[in-house]
């Protein structure tokens, strides 16, 4: 079942806005779809624990102009049989955090300030800090990402930066 | 190439082959003397280095099991890397960033200028520079670094500029784009710098100075250097009379095997040489080879380390060019006005993306920490590294845990002191003003990186009873075994400590060989 079709994403329970397709999910977790769309096969984990962990990531490292597949991909990786215990239980006491704080669980609260303040009840477990620790090469590792925040990565294939911009600044 | 006999107990054994054993393989080989040097890492060439961050990581990194204890951050952020060096033939010369700065005359003196600090263990050098003057020009020339001899410096890049122009508007004078073991021309038979970044990753143009392609391939060259590689030593053997007389090591399949030795000089960095000398305990040295003094594995320090991040409202690109593209100077000075002993250099740096996220402040999250990011392509950065106090209590020694050979791994204490913590709040004020005096909009005094700098833990002494070994770096409890290493180092001083390893390492070289054909050792 997919995330999307379900209705669980928070996206989709505020609004029921439209899907733009279907993710592809192929080999190791890379994803191609319209940035738009946040459907993805899933087998272990349910739809609604995917939608979850999506819109955690986005919380924990927030960047506006980063479209969702991205932080599709670097989630993709807990849907497996070793990590359901981890997920299935993480899950749980984070929706746990969230009704403590007053909400129905973490995917309902609407303002990101909000579901901050139930992940800084939580920061502290293993379940926060592997996510988060993940996140960190899940995230900003993926190549295709990099140029969203200027970054150009390696030069040696065009004769390094000496003929491209080294020295370039102009407004000091 | 040489190879020797397991059973040949006349050659040289070196236990590493980074800027200090890589460097003495080959000048003793130069000299005629056989060596086998025993490297725990794989051989990678600058066509095998690749320019992304994680995935050089893995494959140059050492990734052996460590852990570590004490109150710096990295006990906590992380907790099984102390250290950020290299496990490859050419050592953590593969890594470094090229900085090759001298020692300042008074930073061999530091117990003497500074006087008793409490709760550091200070102590002088047995060498000073007048000594190590001749020494550092053959490393500088060795090393092809720039600003010495008749050598340019490289140019400046934007991080440079942006870096330059704030040490100005603060007054600094001692500004420039740094002496660099890169080439700003074409020099021994090694191309000039491209400008290409990723220098942390290993110099795909060969412009860097690394061991791994300069020194060792010249030794071997010779017929007297045999480099064994994935070779990773359990024990340094010796006899009923305390002589070193080999060492066992786990050899690339993994099966135990055991080189002869006439001399053992041990190399592998300020973590595993103290390491090894303490697996190396035997009945008739219990705590440990050459620690008769109970220093072996103590004192360690790590240079006052930080950087400083700042965005400005337009674009700087830090990652164009090399890494560490420039330097100030002026507050290395001695100044206890400043509320600290010794002090600091500032050079710029910069991360790729996937590092920056990973260490501009490690656990950080949230819009705090993204926003950050989010204006990677319009920050500047730069480096702190300054002279911090070695302590009794800051080391290395034998944790519960086992590596992949089953041998016990090294568990790396350090608990700050408060003259390092003084150090770098009085760094992090300088460079976020430099910053601001450009327009910097934002700064974040970003934490040590674990460390690079590894120091002190078999330190140089006069007398027997204050350090591990003598001023050639030979032990002082057995004749026949050296440290070749940083962790040789009385103090850190405030400077980059490749180059002194290197001179320290052609010094050595000398002395060996002048005792082996003596017949003393």
């Amino acid at each position: 079942m997919k995330v999307e079709e379900t209705g669980l994403t928070r996206r989709a329970l505020l609004g029921r806005a439209v899907a733009a397709g279907a993710m592809a999910v192929t080999g190791a977790g890379f994803i191609a779809a319209p940035d738009a769309a946040r459907a993805m096969e899933v087998s272990v984990v349910s739809p609604a624990q995917m939608a979850t962990l999506m819109q955690m990531a986005r919380d924990v490292y927030p960047h506006d102009q980063v479209p969702d597949r991205f932080y599709a991909v670097s989630v993709k990786g807990y849907d497996a049989e070793d990590k359901k215990t981890l997920i299935d239980t993480g899950i749980a006491d984070l929706d746990a955090a969230a009704r403590a704080q007053g909400h129905a669980d973490y995917l309902s609260i609407g303002w990101e300030e909000d579901r901050v303040k139930v992940l800084q009840a939580v920061e502290q477990s293993v379940f926060f800090q592997t996510i988060r620790a993940g996140l960190v090469t899940g995230l900003y590792n993926q190549k295709d990402i990099w140029p969203i925040f200027g970054y150009e990565g390696e030069s040696f294939s065009q004769g390094g930066y000496i003929d491209h911009g080294f020295d370039d600044i102009d407004w000091l | 190439m040489a190879t020797f006999d397991l059973n040949d107990d006349s050659v040289v054994v070196i236990i590493g082959t980074g800027a200090g054993g890589g460097v003495l393989a080959n000048e003793l080989a130069q000299k005629g003397i056989k060596v086998v040097a025993l490297e725990a890492g794989g051989r990678y060439l600058p066509a095998d280095f690749v320019n992304d961050e994680w995935d050089s990581f893995a494959q140059l990194a050492w990734l052996d099991t460590r852990t570590t204890s004490g109150d710096w951050r990295i006990a906590k952020d992380f907790s099984g890397l102390p250290a950020w060096i290299v496990k490859a033939v050419g050592g953590t010369t593969t890594h470094w960033a090229g900085a090759s700065i001298r020692f300042q005359d008074h930073e061999w003196k530091a117990l003497s200028t500074y006087g008793a600090v409490d709760g550091a263990n200070l102590l002088d050098w047995p060498i000073d520079g007048a000594e190590m003057a001749p020494w550092y020009d053959k490393a500088e020339a060795k090393l092809g670094v720039t600003r010495t001899g008749d050598r340019p410096g490289l140019p400046g890049s934007n991080n440079y500029k942006v870096f330059e122009k704030g040490a100005e508007a603060l007054g600094y004078k001692d500004v420039h784009t740094g002496r660099m073991a890169i080439n700003s021309v074409e020099a021994d038979g090694r191309m000039a710098c491209h400008q290409t970044g990723f220098c942390f990753q290993g110099c795909k143009w060969g412009a860097k100075w690394s061991a791994a392609y300069t020194d060792i391939p010249a030794g071997e060259a010779t017929g007297n250097l045999e480099v064994r590689d994935r070779s990773h030593v359990a024990r340094i053997l010796h006899d009923d009379a305390g002589k070193v007389t080999g060492v066992e090591y786990f050899d690339a399949q993994g099966i135990l095997q055991m080189q002869k030795a006439r001399i053992v000089a041990v190399a592998g960095n300020s973590i595993e040489s103290p390491c090894l000398l303490l697996n190396s305990a035997s009945s008739l040295f219990p705590d440990g080879l050459a620690n008769s003094s109970g220093m072996v594995g103590k004192n360690y320090m790590r240079h006052t380390t930080g950087s400083v991040y700042a965005i400005f409202d337009k674009p700087v690109r830090m990652w164009r060019g090399t890494t560490m593209a420039g330097i100030v100077q002026d507050e290395s000075r001695h100044d206890p006005s400043r509320g600290f002993v010794g002090g600091y250099e500032l050079e710029t740096l910069s991360l790729g993306l996937p590092f920056m996220a990973a260490f501009l402040n490690p656990g950080g999250w949230g819009r705090g920490f993204t926003t950050a990011l989010d204006h990677y392509e319009n920050m500047a950065g730069l480096w702190i590294v300054g002279e911090d106090m070695p302590q009794l209590g800051n080391g290395v020694t034998l944790s519960d845990a086992k590596d992949q050979h089953g041998l016990p791994v090294a568990n790396v204490h350090f608990d700050e002191h408060p003259n390092d913590i003084a150090m770098r709040n009085n760094a992090y004020k300088q460079g976020i003003a430099m910053y601001e005096a450009v327009g910097a909009t934002r700064a974040f005094p970003t934490p040590p990186y674990p460390s690079t700098h590894n120091l002190g833990t078999n330190r140089m002494s006069e007398r027997p009873e204050d350090g591990v070994v003598n001023k050639w770096g030979q032990s002082h409890d057995i004749a026949n075994l050296f440290v070749s290493d940083g962790s040789q180092f009385t103090t850190g001083a405030a400077e980059n400590p490749t180059l002194t390893i290197v001179a320290l390492a052609i010094r050595q070289a000398d002395h060996i060989a002048g005792e082996m054909s003596r017949g003393t050792i």
